[in-house]
């Protein structure tokens, strides 16, 4: 798939299944059990929220569950850290407007 | 779920070689990691580890994560991952967050092994997706093959940096270049060597003053410093890139000893706000030990030796004095004293001797 190694000097890659899922509502493509934000980055979307007072656009920073930066909402939950968060089949992603809403 | 003697939090080198050593000695153990597989920062780490010959010199950190899992499965030490311990509590008692159940665990000691988590830098738009930590990029490109960018710029020439840059080129990412701030590279000089041979400049006396791109990175302004670190006018340059990787350092990940109550002291050369501990690796607090990058950022050999320690202690904290825990721990001490006394580490050991007078 674009957006992936597919031939690294050292490394292997072990991935799941290709898997549908939304972002905004558009129809993409990742690997099952990746972490969202990978399937997002190979997609080509670093935007995945704005920020609370100035309305910056927000990427991830360190991609293991430490710093907040990538809150998105999945399935209609807010907050929720894409870059430790499994991908699933169907699921649906959207850009966090600051604090998020519940629904 | 049944509490286990001794719970290990982290499962990097430090926590996993803190497990397999109180699991050897007897202790009921139990490991939790946020990560779906073990090995903390091993598991990125594709270049052949330095270190001393026993303590896996010139094998690849991936290796060294495969190795030691093996053990922990082979020794069936109970692993809960991935799962993100959230708090703890005024009973002793820890939180435990696995995917959407949250509930308690209780164990007669801990061994913290949380690690380091990767320093910010402070910029115009420093903000914009694309400036990403330089082991979030690792994390991205070596665990989950994902390419990071077409044109990095790194910023900081530390080992991290350096192997980073390496790992980009592996991966197929060109490398616009290194940014220091200092006149010299920080990391060693194999590294350095490596990457120059690549034909990567590495920008000394320099350091980057703003991110550039409307949604994301789309360039990077550097600029050449003066001896008090400011930027010398004129000497701007704009650099071409989709990320912008920050390498400039490590901060222990104390927060869970912050609500533990165990005593935290600032000592720079430990790598900035960690928890007070002693040469057995107990803190404050005598029912909670801690080893690894947690404890001062160093390097995977002295995590586990660390760690070998700390296991070591906690299951004579159960059960007794115990030979062969003795014997361990003090080779696991000797073994320290030995690396951290080369001319790169004397740093730790002033650091270690800090807590003392605090
Ligand atoms: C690019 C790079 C190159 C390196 N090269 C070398 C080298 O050549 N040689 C060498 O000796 N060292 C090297 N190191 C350093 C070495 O990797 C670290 O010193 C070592 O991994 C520290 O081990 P640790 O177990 O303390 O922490 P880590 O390896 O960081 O492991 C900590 C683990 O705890 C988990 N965790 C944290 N908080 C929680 C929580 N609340 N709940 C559950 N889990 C949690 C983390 O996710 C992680 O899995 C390198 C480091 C980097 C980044």
């Amino acid at each position: 798939m674009k957006g992936y190694i597919s031939e690294h000097p050292i490394l292997k890659f072990e991935r799941g299944r290709k898997v549908k899922f939304y972002f905004e509502d558009k129809e993409l493509e990742g690997y099952e059990g990746q972490p969202i934000a990978a399937a997002l980055h190979a997609s080509g979307i670093k935007v995945l929220r704005y920020s609370e007072r100035y309305n910056r656009p927000r990427g991830f920073f360190c991609a293991v569950g430490k710093c907040s930066s990538c809150l998105m909402e999945v399935d209609g939950r807010p907050n929720v850290m894409v870059c430790m968060e499994p991908l699933k089949e169907g699921m649906r992603v959207y850009r966090q407007k600051g604090k998020g809403k519940l629904k | 779920m049944t509490n286990p003697d001794i719970c290990v939090i982290g499962g990097g080198p430090a926590g996993l070689e803190a497990a397999i050593v109180a699991r050897e000695l007897g202790a009921q153990v139990l490991i939790i990691d946020d990560n779906p597989v073990l090995g903390g920062q091993l598991i990125k780490q594709t270049h052949k580890f330095f270190g001393s010959k026993e303590h896996y010199c010139g094998v690849r950190g991936i290796n060294i994560a495969r190795i030691l899992t093996q053990k922990v499965s082979e020794l069936k030490i109970e692993t809960i991952n991935p799962a993100t311990v959230i708090g703890y509590y005024d009973d002793d008692s820890i939180g435990v967050l696995q995917q959407d159940r949250l509930f308690a665990i209780k164990a007669k000691r801990y061994i913290f092994a949380t690690g380091a988590t990767e320093n910010m830098l402070a910029f115009e738009n420093s903000d914009l997706p694309g400036v990403y930590g330089a082991g979030a990029v690792q994390t991205l490109m070596n665990v989950y093959g994902v390419i990071p960018g077409k044109r990095a710029l790194v910023v900081g020439s530390g080992n991290i940096g350096l192997i980073v840059s390496y790992q980009l080129l592996q991966a197929g990412v060109e490398v616009a270049g290194i940014v220091e701030i200092l006149d010299k590279v920080g990391g060693y000089y194999v590294h350095a060597a490596k990457i120059k041979r690549a034909g990567v400049p590495i920008y000394l006396r320099h350091t980057i003053v703003e991110a550039r791109g409307k949604e994301a990175v789309e360039s990077a302004l550097i600029t050449q410093v003066d001896d008090n670190f400011k930027p010398i006018k004129g000497t701007e340059k704009i650099i071409e890139c989709d990320i912008i990787l920050i390498a400039i350092g490590l901060s222990p990940l104390c927060d869970l000893l912050y609500q533990a109550g165990c005593r935290i002291q600032y000592i720079p050369e430990l790598g900035g706000n960690v928890p007070v501990h002693n040469e057995d690796m107990m803190t404050s607090r005598p029912h909670i030990f801690v080893c690894g990058d947690l404890a001062s950022i160093e390097e995977a050999s002295t995590a586990m030796l660390e760690g070998r320690i700390a296991g070591a202690n906690a299951f004579q904290a159960i059960f007794g004095k115990n030979d062969k825990a003795k014997a361990i721990i003090e080779e696991a001490k000797s073994e320290l004293a030995t690396i951290r006394n080369s001319p790169f580490e004397q740093r730790i050991i002033k650091g270690k001797t800090k807590f003392k007078q605090g």
